[in-house]
């Protein structure tokens, strides 16, 4: 084995552009490992891990590119460092020949940008608020991406952007649509009736593929950013957007999702939302929430219920929630599934991109497996068998790529949670869409039917989120999971449910399918 | 406070982007013929964020 490093000074690329350079590297013949980072300490610490950071690699600083690969013999590794200068040339030379403007800041692009109104920031969160605040003095609407921003800066351009009338979506707002135009993380939904509030973005995706499938569409949906509901933040985002879609002609009914606000803003919130005088939904993602319909507002705990209830709501039906869209086929696969669990396999191993859609699985396992039977890294109240891991988490994405971008630590955790003896389900999402990997389920399906291979009995549930106009496309996805072996169901809460009836005791199976287990 | 009471009249009918830090996003806001502009954005003060913070504070409020 061979390494050989090429340190490119003050050559900044973004992290998913890098991502792609690294996973092209590994393809070379003798490659057996590649890395493309930029010199930050977070990165050199994790090429350390890796045991790819080189005496050259060692000399980087933030603002320059280090790519360093291992190869069988000093040829192959020469070969990709070669290809690499090929590919980071052709990417400049495509941008040159596009005849594309590139203005180098954002003051630069705002003068060269007739009628800039939006500022789309996905920039390294350390650097994030201070463009913010730039975009917002210029006058710019500002969907923040990024995420580490602090809650400080956070209140603050929260502050700057309700005295010049603009919204401040994020940060970490993974999804919005302004206008019919998707931002960030977006599925492609047809435009309609229903305004959306959301402070999580693949929670806002679920809902909204979930009302495409039932035929409606979005006006508009704003992305809060998680922390908005809080006593500091004191919902300042939500009451804008509540105040602009209650005035909004093209919107009917509003949907909130997020987690129960601080008791401090609760009143406030729900004081707003009655006075719109419009229907309104509110998935409200928490532990012992009263649910139902008083007046205009109907109160559910799930994202499937939230899209459910505005779908009835504006047919004039009445809501009723449900465990399963087709029991019989439930029932059918839970109980296949329970006679062939192996001995000891009782435990569900839930291994998520998508960060809201963790906690909702979580959420939903907790009542059904014992509240101190549920652990990983959402602050679940138990240690454990069962497991929910967000693999999108701060913890997992320092120095690396978000999992709906890059599923290498997905494949990793698949892996490790299929030699666990006690593993009877793997529990996990797929999330389509603009701006997420052209085959997500691709990605994850060898793993998958490898452990499945290794493992008599164990179960694979999986839900995609997604629509048939996704460049994805969603038939395409649930049928390369459902040939990898997964049971893939229609929504992330059925999925959750469906983990719990293979992996749960039998009292699990009766409340929520009826009949014997 | 502000009203936001107009906030998608004042929005307009179009929706015009300026994108800085992943590229794939303004390449899909691209795809989707929605007016984009890509900075070719480099963190600023030698990739210092300590020293990027103070530098942003010391900016004219316009």
């Amino acid at each position: 084995m061979t390494t050989r490093t090429t340190l490119k000074r003050s050559f900044y690329q973004d992290s998913v552009a890098l991502m792609g350079l690294a996973r092209e590297l590994r393809t070379g013949a003798g490659v057996g490992e590649a890395a493309a980072l930029m010199g930050t300490p977070a990165n050199l610490a994790l090429m350390a891990d890796a045991g790819l950071l080189t005496d050259e690699a060692r000399a980087a600083g933030p603002n320059d590119l280090v790519i360093v690969v291992r190869a069988d013999s000093a040829a192959e590794a020469e070969a990709a460092l070669a290809r690499a200068e090929s590919l980071l040339t052709a990417r400049r030379v495509r941008v040159e020949a596009s005849g594309r403007r590139c203005p180098r800041t954002l003051d630069s692009a705002v003068r060269q940008l007739q009628g800039a109104n939006v500022a789309l920031i996905s920039v390294p969160g350390a650097f994030a608020a201070a463009e913010a605040r730039k975009a917002l003095r210029r006058g710019l609407h500002v969907m923040l991406f990024s995420d580490n921003v602090t809650l400080e800066d956070e209140t603050a351009l929260k502050r700057l952007a309700v005295e010049r009338g603009l919204l401040l979506m994020g940060p970490d707002c993974g999804t919005a649509y302004l206008g019919g135009v998707p931002l960030g993380f977006a599925n492609a939904v047809p435009r309609g009736r229903i305004g959306l509030v959301a402070a999580s973005g693949t929670g806002l995706q679920q809902v909204v593929t979930l009302l495409a499938a039932a035929g409606e569409g979005v006006s508009q949906a704003i992305g809060v950013g998680g922390r908005d509901m809080s006593g500091p933040v004191g919902a300042a985002m939500t009451l804008a957007a509540l105040d602009a879609l209650g005035a909004d002609p093209a919107t009917e009914l509003i949907v909130v999702v997020g987690k129960p606000p601080a008791p401090a803003v609760r009143a406030t919130v729900e004081a707003r939302l009655r006075a719109l005088g419009k229907p309104a939904v509110v998935a409200m993602l928490g532990r012992e929430i009263a649910t139902g319909s008083v007046g205009p507002l109907t109160t559910v705990v799930t994202l499937e219920d939230a899209a459910a209830a505005a779908v009835a709501r504006r047919a004039g039906r009445a809501f009723e929630p449900h465990a399963f869209s087709n029991v019989a086929t439930a029932r059918h696969r839970v109980k296949e599934y329970r006679a062939t669990r192996g001995p000891g396999a009782a435990a569900v191993r839930g291994l998520y991109a998508g960060g809201t859609l963790a906690y909702e699985a979580l959420l939903i396992l907790e009542p059904l497996l014992g509240a101190g039977a549920v652990g990983g890294n959402l602050g679940g109240h138990g240690g454990g068998p069962h497991r929910v891991l967000d693999l999108g988490a701060d913890e997992y994405t320092v120095g690396r790529a978000h999992p709906m971008l890059d599923a290498a630590l997905r494949v990793e955790e698949i892996e490790r949670a299929a030699k666990e003896p006690d593993t009877a389900v793997l529990l996990v999402d797929v999330v389509l869409g603009h701006g997420a990997a052209p085959d997500p389920a691709g990605d994850i399906a060898p793993a998958l039917e490898a452990a499945r291979r290794g493992r008599r009995g164990l179960a694979v549930v999986a839900s995609v989120i997604g629509t048939a106009a996704d460049p994805q496309g969603l038939a395409a996805q649930r049928a390369r999971l459902e040939a990898a072996g997964a049971w893939v169901l229609p929504s992330n809460a059925q999925a959750a449910r469906a983990a719990a009836c293979i992996a749960g005791e039998a009292p699990v199976v009766e409340m929520l399918l009826g009949g014997r287990a | 406070m502000a009203d936001y009471r107009d906030l998608f009249a004042r929005l307009g009918s179009e929706i015009h982007v300026v994108n800085l830090g992943l590229e794939r996003f303004a390449e899909t806001l691209e795809a989707l013929g929605v007016p984009v502009l890509h900075v070719q954005w480099t963190p600023p003060a030698g990739g210092d964020p300590e020293r990027a913070r103070l530098l942003s504070l010391l900016e004219d409020d316009d």
